[in-house]
């Protein structure tokens, strides 16, 4: 029987500690709605959408309220639009009026995202997919929750090097077109490496083709739980540190799980995977930084911070995973900058550069996240920041991801509001020596010597 | 509805908090099988486990009610269905 200990230590987690779903996202695949024709593909998205997801917000909130746990976000990824629109799109514009029907459709059934407006070009692209990534800075611009992502590289396919110069350029666009809103069309674009074909969390997620029609994933989070649990454990040993992250996360994961569960029931919809994920918000407590801090490192950055960062990774997947009958998505530890309170105050100290980022992504689950730098930043810069992530998810056969906001109107010094969970960020100096030489080379970086293993 | 309800109670300790939260579940035909209780420097904190299978009540309007039973005495009173429990705690 529960007693009265466990239901108090619940609910101090939830109310006091920030412990919350942060998102359940239904994946609907769009394959079924291929047309050669715009207008009929255009109406039958609409019309899928609607119908899959119609109930997704009020089975969320009835969830929310009948467990007492909040549920951050309701939100859709679709089958990678690129090829959804292959049959009709005859040009970058005609891709941008599928991104406006997804838009109606997200508005309608009320999700704060649609994530889906994709292309998975680690190999090479056809002429539809450059279409559609051409299309990225317009489509970004015209509509307020569609999220996009690119799929450059793996370490089956090596990285398309001709898609990341291309991506320099859409990211400098993108932030170019959005620049009234300090360039926020960027925060809704990721580029990836081995990216993951049931991440339920934005900006990245798209519903894989391997997938069924529809599915439901569900993105745990709970950095405020860890870190409260890990106070209590100050100075003890890294067995005990490790053990501590491990029940933490367990817990933290179970409430995914049942929630998953209950959401797939009342929707009638298959469960697919948790992910189990530490995701900070700009709400203060809610930071993966002050864990690293409790573990004992004084700024995020600090030297100790890789190590720090590696091991709660590995102990989030090892006590989650026992949680949760499919983990799937990032699963691991997110280090965004503008997200996460901590991580914007070791910045202000110069205790985080990008280049430490750079290293941190090498152990935890996703990449360069919400990083804004200056609008001035060359596109070949760009590429070649990317490039760089690209190659650490290639070699390391782990996903790595970029999402970068080059300020435009803005320099080191200044910072940038988001606003939401979006939060602000202080814009990062970067490398100012140049690798156009490198980034103007034309083809792909052929896949690693271990990736053959048949 | 069948699931347990766990009803939690927080607030200043004061005259009648389990008289009237029970007056109210008996009123609704909602037998009590569990309930644990401390009070420490006068903040009275309670659990109850309760089987809502005989009451017409859907859980929206018993979850507000209670609420406002909590209003009228001071306290803050919560009803969570049982498994966010079990599923946390139990392997």
């Amino acid at each position: 029987m529960i007693n009265l200990y466990e239901v108090n230590e619940t609910n101090k987690m939830i109310e006091q500690e920030n412990l919350d779903v942060r998102t359940i996202t239904i994946g609907i695949s769009l394959l079924d709605c291929m047309d050669a024709d715009l207008d009929r593909l255009c109406d039958k998205v609409y019309d899928k959408i609607t119908t899959v997801a119609k109930d997704l917000v009020q089975t969320g909130a009835d969830i929310e309220k009948e467990f007492g746990i909040p549920i951050v976000n309701k939100r859709i990824s679709v089958t990678p639009i690129a090829m959804i629109g292959a049959a009709a799109c005859r040009s970058a514009q005609d891709y941008v009026r599928l991104a406006k029907t997804l838009d109606q459709a997200a508005a309608t059934v009320g999700v704060n995202f649609i994530g889906g407006y994709s292309a998975l070009v680690s190999k090479g692209m056809t002429t539809q997919d450059e279409y559609l990534i051409r299309s990225i800075p317009e489509a970004l611009s015209a509509t307020n929750n569609v999220c996009s992502s690119v799929n450059v590289g793996s370490t089956k396919h090596g990285i398309n090097m001709d898609a990341v110069r291309l991506l320099g350029d859409v990211i400098h666009d993108t932030a170019e077109q959005t620049k009234e809103a300090d360039s926020i069309g960027c925060a809704k674009l990721v580029v990836f490496c081995n990216a993951p074909d049931d991440n339920p969390f934005m900006a990245g997620a798209f519903h894989g083709v391997s997938e069924a029609d529809a599915v439901i994933h569900v993105g745990v989070s709970g950095p405020g739980v860890v870190k409260t649990a890990l106070s209590q454990v100050r100075g003890e040993s890294f067995e005990v540190l490790c053990e501590t992250i491990k029940k933490t996360a367990f817990k933290v994961t179970r409430v995914g799980q049942l929630v998953a569960k209950e959401a797939s029931k009342r929707l009638s919809i298959p469960f697919g995977i948790i992910d189990l994920s530490l995701a900070p918000t700009p709400a203060i407590g809610d930071s993966v930084a002050d864990i690293l801090h409790e573990i004992g490192v004084e700024y995020a950055g600090a030297p100790g911070t890789t190590a720090a960062l590696a091991l709660l990774n590995d102990q989030v997947k090892k006590g989650g995973i026992m949680a949760s009958s499919y983990v799937g998505g990032l699963s691991g530890a997110f280090i965004p900058v503008s997200e996460d309170q901590g991580m914007i105050d070791a910045v202000e100290a110069g205790a985080l550069t990008l280049e430490k980022l750079e290293a941190m992504t090498c152990v935890c689950s996703v990449g360069l996240d919400m990083i804004a730098i200056p609008g001035d930043t060359p596109v070949t810069t760009i590429a070649g920041i990317v490039a760089d992530e690209m190659a650490i998810g290639m070699i390391n056969q782990k996903t790595t991801a970029v999402r970068l906001i080059p300020v435009i109107g803005k320099g080191i010094g200044e910072s940038v509001e988001f606003g939401g969970l979006l939060g602000y960020a202080p814009i990062m100096p970067v490398n100012s020596f140049g690798c156009a030489d490198f980034v103007n080379r034309t083809g792909r970086i052929p896949a690693p010597v271990h990736s053959f293993k048949n | 509805m069948e699931d347990k309800i766990i009803v939690t109670v927080v607030g200043k300790d004061t005259v009648g908090i389990i008289a009237k939260i029970c007056t109210y579940l008996a009123n609704n035909r909602i037998n009590v099988s569990d309930i644990s209780q401390t009070i420490t420097g006068g903040f009275f904190n309670m659990m109850m486990i309760v089987e809502p299978n005989e009451t017409e009540k859907p859980f929206d309007d018993l979850q507000r009610e209670l609420g406002q039973v909590g209003e009228e005495i001071g306290v803050d009173v919560r009803c969570q269905r049982s498994e966010i429990f079990e599923m946390m705690h139990r392997v």
